[in-house]
């Protein structure tokens, strides 16, 4: 998919030129644009930096096992055939809150863990578990607490308000995740193909 | 204006404070420990670097043609329509396939019209408040080897939808008090 996209719009990009006789920007704008990448990532190589060390003492000192805990009754709403599955549970919600707190190189391995576990659950079956799908719609809506790569970038673009986008981005995120949970607690619900789904 | 701006603005400071908290009241090395998952920062965050050098040159060679104004007025009925401004509409798009090319994408918008502007600030939004839903879908279901994922795309779809329009939205309605 990313081959087709990024190689399309190179060559959309140069062909385009070429019809328009706008070329040698075409080309000056490739180059500004690798320039301008790096330049970009530097910007905000800082507060990358800032946020990850602090994070990685919420993650040392137990804070986020300990938020993890606060969470727990959670699962029994939204993962009610799973609740009394202690495994399955705990690497659930540990995903959620390495989601919650950005910590995005933890997030991933505990939710494959979380996988594995519902799949054990679901009995190696090919076709998704009720519990699988909501958590898979969990984890591609956002639920972060502070969305920092976005906030460098601002910072890093001159933004005078590089933290207004805070509030905007958790009420779109809630709208986004509970559009989904709802949307997938009714096809289960209500949907044409209830478990076990006709092929 | 108010109370919104002051929590856009306190959690951090708030955040760090908690956190610093609880680990010397733990006991844990916080200078140490900060220092290590800072290393681990730049480690990410210099990863970023190749593929956004890639994506950033073919977005400023995709603007500098022509093509992509071409292809936002071609979507400008749908946007009208949606009430989004026509110059995020790519973003959205390609939001929930490619992680590393919508961030270029809002590296692009802010850089050109401004993290401050309209167009910058519903971009930053967009981008913070959703994922990309394609590579999870296919991570996770695929990590143990599910073949029908149900009803899971056509959900997961509709939260970016919804995510995408509130971005939009909650800086119409809710801008002035931001």
């Amino acid at each position: 998919m990313m081959n087709v996209i990024w190689a399309g719009m190179i060559v959309v990009a140069v062909i385009a030129g070429l019809c328009t006789g706008r070329l040698e920007s075409v080309t000056q704008a490739g180059l500004d644009g690798a320039a301008g990448a790096v330049e970009m990532v530097l910007g905000l190589l800082g507060m990358m930096c800032l946020w990850t060390g602090l994070m990685n003492i919420a993650q040392k000192s137990g804070l986020v096992a300990k938020f993890s805990r606060m969470l727990r009754p959670i699962i029994r709403i939204l993962f009610p055939d799973i609740s009394t599955d202690g495994k399955a549970a705990g690497a659930i919600v540990s995903n959620m809150v390495a989601n919650i707190f950005g910590l995005s190189n933890a997030a991933t391995p505990l939710g494959l863990k979380a996988m594995d576990e519902l799949d054990r659950l679901n009995g190696g079956s090919k076709t998704a578990s009720d519990a699988m799908c909501t958590f898979v719609v969990l984890n591609t809506a956002s639920i972060q607490l502070v969305p920092s790569t976005v906030i460098a970038i601002r910072a890093a673009a001159g933004s005078a308000d590089p933290f207004g986008i805070i509030v905007p981005v958790w009420i779109s995120s809630v709208c986004g995740v509970l559009v989904g949970v709802f949307a997938i607690k009714f096809t289960q619900r209500h949907g044409v193909r209830r478990l076990p789904g006709r092929r | 204006m108010g109370i919104l701006k002051a929590i856009s603005v306190g959690v951090i400071p708030v955040l760090f404070v908690i956190v610093l908290g609880y680990g010397l009241a733990k006991k844990v090395n916080v200078f140490e420990c900060f220092v290590e998952g800072a290393a681990e920062g730049i480690k990410v965050t210099i990863r970023i670097i190749p593929p956004l050098v890639g994506l950033l040159a073919a977005i400023g060679m995709l603007r500098a043609s022509g093509a992509l104004d071409f292809l936002i007025g071609l979507l400008s009925p749908v946007t009208g329509f949606l009430g989004i401004p026509s110059e995020v509409m790519p973003l959205a798009m390609l939001r929930p396939v490619s992680g590393s090319g919508s961030l270029a994408l809002v590296t692009d918008l802010v850089t050109r019209y401004g993290a401050d502007s309209f167009v910058g600030r519903v971009a930053s939004t967009m981008m913070g408040s959703t994922e990309t839903t394609f590579y999870t879908l296919a991570v996770y279901f695929g990590s143990v080897g599910i073949k029908d994922a149900r009803h899971t795309v056509k959900c997961a779809l509709l939260a970016d939808l919804a995510g995408m329009l509130a971005s939009v939205w909650v800086w119409r309605l809710l801008g002035q008090f931001l």
